[in-house]
């Protein structure tokens, strides 16, 4: 055995030693054939299930209702117990889910190999690249010319895609013009293009801890993540709808960026068996 | 007799202008021979004489705008150097104001960021903002590209510039960035001069761009007489909400500076400014003689203004004329008729 060998070889030794708890992989698996996973996001706030117009409180005390709530998810990466990552096809790697479209909450993978997978990592948001590139790169939820795609989750006129949106109304806001008290979060900045500005993409890694989704050819397992809507309005900063009714294109919003990131949390895997 | 010499007068007419659709050239992108490469990367849109018709056709079509009333062209007009004439702030649907003075569609190949604050760095981007914006033509995208799908003559136009009938977002915003890109301005007197192509300036014209290549040049330099970089030339503060270049940057040391822009066509482009506060050129020069505004964020260049005597003024604007492009404000191949 040459040196080159033996040093692989410990690697390989260290590496399943300290992440593949369950050493002893599975025969059945065969990373040639495909299966898909999918991604549940499951809006919460707190305790209850997140209802659109529904009342809840903020870690400032006030009461709120939302009218709308949706974020981009992209780049998504999937690794096994037995340290093989996989990274979904960077141009089939957006999506857009909203509160109120339960089928945009699903995110399913095709074409993934076999694995027991331990580890999902995606991006809050829409990488910088992706941001700078051709219209003709920019189709399906990155589409601002489709209605319920990206329309609403960009700006125009410093363009950039909007990463995570809540809108909605609390007794606290100041009253706009037409009376209502709105609070309007556009949360985005993907770091600039020519200077450098604001940069708020987060990207999340989610631990399922003992839990494996075991995807096969044929059996399609479903990560649930549940994402809740009270944490990006607390955390390192609380937000009070009072004081900060508006917070879009502004060094504030990094605040609230720095507190979705932890709005997602991993909750348990269904396996079909 | 008066009728039959309308007749004579319109078939003469018609014949003239078959005649000329006859010899209609096929549209290409150049560079002109004084000008830099371009920024805009042409291998992704490759300007056609179909595409180019279609950008054409939706660039003076209000139905890009909510009620039918505003096109592209009732605030870039091609008569004032694609800029809405007399106009300091722009007016858009219901006669709503805009924020800023518009800005010449002109060279946009050659620009890397769009705006005064360059707040869009894509031409092919650009036309979602003035299209969604609520005092400009207050539609959405989605709806005009709907409008278009149910339209009698647009579908087939796609057609015939893309091979099929499909409008889609990319289609649609590279058909207008074409028309755009055309809207080269390279044939002032000044632009024959250099190129030697037998015009001759005035002694007046000559020794007033030396005066500008001294005073001038340092932020309005090159071909397209800008380094495109965003600085306080010491206006006072307008709209004190307009804070330009600091809305897209967050930062402080960019507050008021606003985009150094071109000159070509400036005796065109009334009035001056991002919010359109000098009528005159004399105006601004006065302006860079005495007027500087000391602040934090003025350009150091500026401190103590620029020296001008009356007659170096009037020297700076015989030559600011030679950038009069006639051939480009009058070219059929850009107007709305
Ligand atoms: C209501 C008037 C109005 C309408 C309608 C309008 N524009 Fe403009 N345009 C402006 C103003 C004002 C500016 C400068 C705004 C700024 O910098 O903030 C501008 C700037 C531009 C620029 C930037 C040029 C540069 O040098 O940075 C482009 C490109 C442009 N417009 C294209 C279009 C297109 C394409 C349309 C139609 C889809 C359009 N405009 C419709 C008023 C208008
Ligand atoms: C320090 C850089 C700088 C220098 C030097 C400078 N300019 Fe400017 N110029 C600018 C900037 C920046 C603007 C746009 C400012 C704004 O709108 O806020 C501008 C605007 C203009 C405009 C208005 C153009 C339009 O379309 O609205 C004219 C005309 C002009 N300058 C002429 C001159 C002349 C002539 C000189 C020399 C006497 C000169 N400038 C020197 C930076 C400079």
């Amino acid at each position: 055995m040459n040196f080159k060998y033996s040093f692989l070889a410990i690697l390989i030794v260290i590496c399943s030693f300290l992440s593949c708890t369950k050493a002893q992989v599975e025969p059945e698996i065969d990373p040639n054939r495909k299966g898909e996973i999918t991604l549940n996001f499951d809006n919460i706030a707190g305790t209850k299930d997140l209802k659109l117009g529904e009342n809840y409180t903020n870690a400032a005390g006030e009461q709120f209702n939302l009218d709308m709530f949706q974020y981009y998810i992209s780049n998504i990466k999937l690794k096994t117990e037995d340290c093989r990552e996989y990274v979904v096809p960077q141009d089939e790697s957006y999506f857009l889910v909203k509160e109120e479209d339960t089928k945009s909450q699903l995110i399913t993978l095709k074409n993934v190999p076999e694995g027991n997978y331990n580890s999902v990592t995606f991006t809050i948001g829409v990488d910088s690249l992706r941001n700078t590139m051709d219209v003709s790169k920019r189709t399906g939820v990155l589409d601002i010319g489709n209605a319920g795609m990206a329309k609403g989750m960009y700006w125009s006129w410093n363009s950039g895609y909007i990463f995570v949106k809540a809108e909605g109304i609390s007794s606290q806001a100041p009253a706009g013009p037409d009376g209502q008290r709105k609070f309007r979060y556009h949360i985005g900045g993907f770091g600039g293009y020519s200077s450098k500005t604001i940069n708020n993409i987060k990207t999340k890694t989610l631990d399922l801890g003992r839990d494996r989704a075991k995807v096969r050819q044929g059996k399609n397992p479903e990560v649930h993540i549940i994402v809740d809507v009270l944490k990006m309005f607390s955390g390192a900063t609380n937000i009070s709808f009072a004081t900060h009714p508006t917070v879009m294109f502004s060094p504030f919003s990094v605040n609230i960026a720095a507190n979705y990131v932890n709005m997602f949390e991993y909750h348990h895997v269904h396996n079909e068996q | 007799m008066k009728n039959k010499l309308l007749l004579i007068a319109f078939l003469v007419f018609a014949f003239i202008s078959c005649q000329n659709q006859n010899i209609e050239p096929e549209v290409q992108f150049y560079v002109p021979k004084n000008f830099p490469q371009p920024v805009y990367d042409l291998s992704k849109n490759p300007v056609t004489t179909a595409v180019f018709a279609l950008g054409k056709a939706l660039f003076y079509d209000g139905i890009l705008s909510r009620d039918g009333t505003i096109s592209c062209g009732s605030c870039h007009q091609q008569q004032s150097g694609f800029t809405q004439h007399g106009h300091d702030l722009s007016h858009g649907i219901d006669d709503l104001l805009t924020l800023r003075n518009s800005l010449p569609i002109q060279n946009l190949a050659w620009q890397k960021e769009f705006f005064w604050d360059g707040g869009v760095f894509d031409l092919d981007l650009f036309a979602v903002s003035p299209i969604e914006a609520h005092n400009e033509m207050d539609e959405t995208l989605p709806n005009v590209l709907n409008k278009l799908r149910n339209h009698a003559k647009y579908p087939s136009m796609f057609e015939k510039a893309f091979g099929t009938k499909e409008i889609s977002t990319e289609r649609f915003l590279k058909a207008l960035s074409q028309f755009q890109l055309m809207c080269i301005s390279a044939n002032s007197n000044y632009d024959k001069y250099v190129r030697n192509e037998g015009v001759m300036l005035s002694t007046e014209e000559l020794t007033g761009l030396q005066l500008f290549k001294q005073k001038c040049a340092t932020c309005h330099s090159g071909e397209l007489f800008s380094d495109f970089s965003y600085r306080n030339n010491g206006l006072p503060v307008g709209n004190p909400e307009d804070t330009g270049r600091e809305r897209i940057t967050l930062n402080e040391q960019d507050k008021y500076k606003f985009r150094v822009p071109s000159l070509r066509n400036v005796e065109a482009t009334r009035p001056y400014m991002h919010d359109g506060r000098f009528r005159s050129l004399e105006a601004v020069l006065d302006h860079y003689e005495k007027g500087i505004v000391q602040s934090p964020t003025l350009d150091s260049q500026l401190k103590n203004g620029i020296a001008l005597s009356t007659d170096e003024k009037q020297k700076i604007i015989a030559f600011l004329k030679t950038l009069t492009d006639e051939e480009f404000m009058n070219n059929r191949l850009l107007s709305e008729f």
